[in-house]
């Protein structure tokens, strides 16, 4: 027994020692980072600024003699910039001029429209063409003006079946696509977003959420409570989206604020959607982690629980951005859903929120608008942002080397870029450099793009080595076959020898 | 059977040799129990084929298959964060939850009939995890071999063993005690249930005595505080 326990105690030191050091987690820095990204644990790292802040416009900038109030929307198209000053019921035109912003126009009232002026105006949106669309919510309509500010068409409640009569039409956000189709989205309507052909017919719905319960809350409010319990509850009714905005190829982006956290994780809320013309969700989510803003949901002084996208806009190139009320920052994804960077927080400095409502962008640079600051923050990218930008672009034009030649400098500025590594990765394997190419992808955590490289990779070793390997599996045969013979022969003759000698 | 039949006196007087050459005889009945289980767990307990040694080196041995493959697999096959992986606290959360299975099997069924002491119980679930050491050690060389797309011959080989474990197990708990296949099932239930209380004990033994230590603190600290 005694010698028993010795072996054992022998096992276990052997044990302790065979192990190598278990790894601690080494906590970063938290809250210090105003640029960041998430790596693949789902950990925040920091980054370089991908943006800083251009300027800052406030009232006085634009030389207003009525300061702003509570404005709820931004437009841009090229190179004017709309802010919605709801609480002032009008609408400013800011023209860009280089990185100079001066007041254009203020827009007060529709000429010719009963009435003319606008009531809590919420949104605003320009076509092609110079039109402009105001959703005017408390006269309850969607007024369309040409580009001198005549009126020439308002969008009304729908006179149809499936609209409810007794609820008023409340236009909140509005788009337009490029052949004039108008979506709206309205307070109290959760069909999806309301569609009216260009010529003001209410055509239906489209994109409703969809009503989510479990089996559970049917259960229970079916056999377990009464009849007048059941109507102080709310019933299963699909949620409203927050925001719309609408892409190059007519796709609407829209968010979402009304979930569970449960259902944020396993990616069923789905805060952003990317809508096409029959209502249907084709957002691509090629990350490990869905586009649902800040995955770790850290109290940072009463600013819990996760993200919530008040707004989002796309670039020109399929990356989009969606702004969070909640700690006031902005998410960008590429085309993939996969994450760019994250930056921005809750505060009364530039660069700051305090209550971030809308986000546009005029190239690639965007514009923050602020409610209760009545400000708009203007964001350039850095030199760092930029790379992002270009090296995407290069790749998305097929020139993949010199994609991998900026995603190199990339990384020399951010070593937590998986982006960067997979980029720098597909370069390597275009080179048929196989095994760097693993190297990368590994950093980057990316198993289907190593299995690729690692396909080829081992058929190059097997090839290389195919050769000695049979000869030396035909040795290890042969050899002691023939050993095996040789024996026997001798064995044989010997035992003749032997019986020829006696014979 | 000759080469097995030691007694203790034989042990002893054997010496080292003799011990070591039954213990690696014990090893190697394993690979007879995993294949023959229902033969070969009856031997083991009671023809005496096993050894409480050859069980605790297939436990450590189960441990560290478990633990070199989350440290080792290729990363295609596994997220588990290495980064943060505490080796000894993953070892503890398999061998604590073991041990009181073990345990709470124990003394369901000495109370029911059940033939198995706590050594052959305990010998007989050690036993039970060679298939996960033999299939799964070899895996985490494999996982460098293959590709993600090629996932399906590891993912199956992964169950595989640990269906042959949980088949085993259930085997050697009827051999043990000599119980039908039903009386069985009905035990591994006992059992879980069992462990469950016994966990709970263990959480109001600790929480009580941390009370307990805790008044006498404070006790202590009120006298210093009043004295000076």
């Amino acid at each position: 027994m005694k010698r028993l326990i010795k072996w054992f105690a022998l096992c276990l030191a052997g044990f302790i020692m065979l192990m190598p050091l278990a790894a601690f987690a080494i906590e970063d820095g938290y809250s210090s980072t105003y640029t960041y990204n998430y790596d693949f644990w789902g950990e925040i790292r920091e980054s370089p600024d991908a943006y800083r802040v251009d300027q800052v416009i406030y009232s006085g900038t634009l030389g207003l003699e009525k300061a702003m109030s509570k404005p709820q929307s931004l437009f841009a198209r090229d190179n004017e910039l709309y802010i919605v000053d709801t609480g002032n019921n009008r609408i400013l035109q800011v023209h860009r001029e280089g990185a100079q912003y001066s007041l254009a126009r203020i827009i007060d009232h529709a000429e010719g429209a009963e009435p003319s002026g606008f009531n809590s105006p919420r949104d605003v949106s320009v076509d092609q063409h110079g039109n402009m669309y105001v959703a005017d919510m408390n006269n309850h309509r969607v007024v369309m003006m040409d580009g001198n500010g005549r009126f020439i068409r308002e969008f009304v409640k729908p006179n149809d079946a499936t609209f409810d009569e007794k609820l008023s039409f409340l236009p909140n956000k509005i788009c337009v696509d490029s052949s004039g189709r108008l979506f709206v989205l309205a307070t109290n309507i959760n069909k999806g977003l309301i569609k009216y052909e260009p010529d003001g017919t209410f055509t239906g719905f489209i994109g409703a959420n969809k009503v989510t319960y479990s089996l559970w809350d049917y259960v229970w409010k079916e056999f377990f409570t009464t009849k007048e319990q059941r109507e102080q509850q709310e019933a299963f009714v699909p949620t409203e989206y927050e925001n719309i905005c609408i892409d190059e190829g007519g796709f609407i982006y829209a968010t979402n604020t009304v979930f569970s956290e449960y259902d944020l994780l396993y990616d069923n809320a789905k805060p952003i959607r990317r809508i096409n013309s029959i209502g249907n969700d084709i957002l691509i989510k090629n990350d490990k982690y869905p586009p649902i803003g800040d995955l770790d949901w850290v109290e940072q002084s009463k600013q819990d629980g996760p993200s919530k996208l008040r707004d989002i806009t796309v670039l020109d190139n399929d990356i989009y951005v969606a702004l969070d009320g909640t700690r006031g920052r902005l998410f960008g994804y590429d085309s993939q859903g996969i994450m760019l960077w994250a930056f921005g927080t809750k505060g009364n400095y530039e660069g700051a929120f305090t209550g971030a409502v809308s986000i546009e962008h005029i190239g690639y640079d965007l514009y923050c608008l602020d409610e209760n600051d009545c400000s708009v923050t203007v964001f350039t990218p850095t030199e760092y942002g930029s790379m992002i930008y270009q090296a995407s672009d290069e790749y998305l034009k097929g020139n993949y080397d010199g994609s991998a030649e900026i995603w190199r400098k990339v990384v020399s500025l951010n070593a937590n870029y998986n982006l960067a590594f997979i980029g720098i990765g597909r370069s390597l394997m275009r080179e048929e450099r196989f095994a760097e190419a693993m190297d990368y992808f590994k950093m980057a955590h990316d198993r289907e793009n190593y299995g690729r490289a690692y396909r080829y990779q081992r058929k190059i070793v097997i090839e290389r080595n195919i050769g000695w390997v049979v000869a030396v599996l035909a040795v290890l045969i042969f050899v002691p076959m023939a050993v095996k013979k040789i024996m026997k022969l001798k064995r044989e003759v010997g035992a003749y020898e032997h019986s020829g000698l006696h014979g | 059977m000759s080469t097995l039949d030691y007694t203790a006196d034989s042990v002893a007087s054997g010496g080292r040799r003799a011990w070591l050459h039954r213990y690696v005889e014990t090893l190697k009945y394993a690979l007879h129990v995993i294949v023959r289980p229902f033969d070969g767990y009856w031997d083991l307990v009671h023809e005496k084929r096993g050894s409480l040694a050859a069980a605790h080196t297939f436990l450590f041995l189960f441990l560290l298959t478990y633990v070199l493959k989350l440290m080792c697999t290729n990363f295609q096959f596994i997220s588990a964060p290495i980064q943060y992986i505490n080796i000894y606290e993953r070892a503890a959360s398999l061998l604590l939850p073991f041990l009181i299975l073990c345990l709470s099997n124990w003394a369901w069924t000495t109370l029911f009939d059940g033939k198995g002491r706590f050594s052959d119980i305990y010998m007989a679930m050690c036993y039970a995890l060679v298939p996960y050491i033999l299939i799964q050690l070899p895996l985490i060389l494999i996982s460098h071999m293959i590709t993600v797309d090629e996932g399906a011959y590891y993912s199956v080989l992964m169950s595989f063993s640990v269906i042959w474990c949980v088949f085993l197990a259930f085997v050697g708990l009827m051999e043990v005690h000599d119980f039908g296949p039903g009386k069985t099932i009905i035990f591994v239930f006992m059992t879980i249930l069992g462990a469950l209380i016994i966990i709970f004990l263990i959480l109001v033994f600790f929480s009580l005595l941390s009370d307990a230590l805790g008044f006498f603190v404070s006790l202590y600290r009120e006298i210093v505080f009043r004295l000076y």
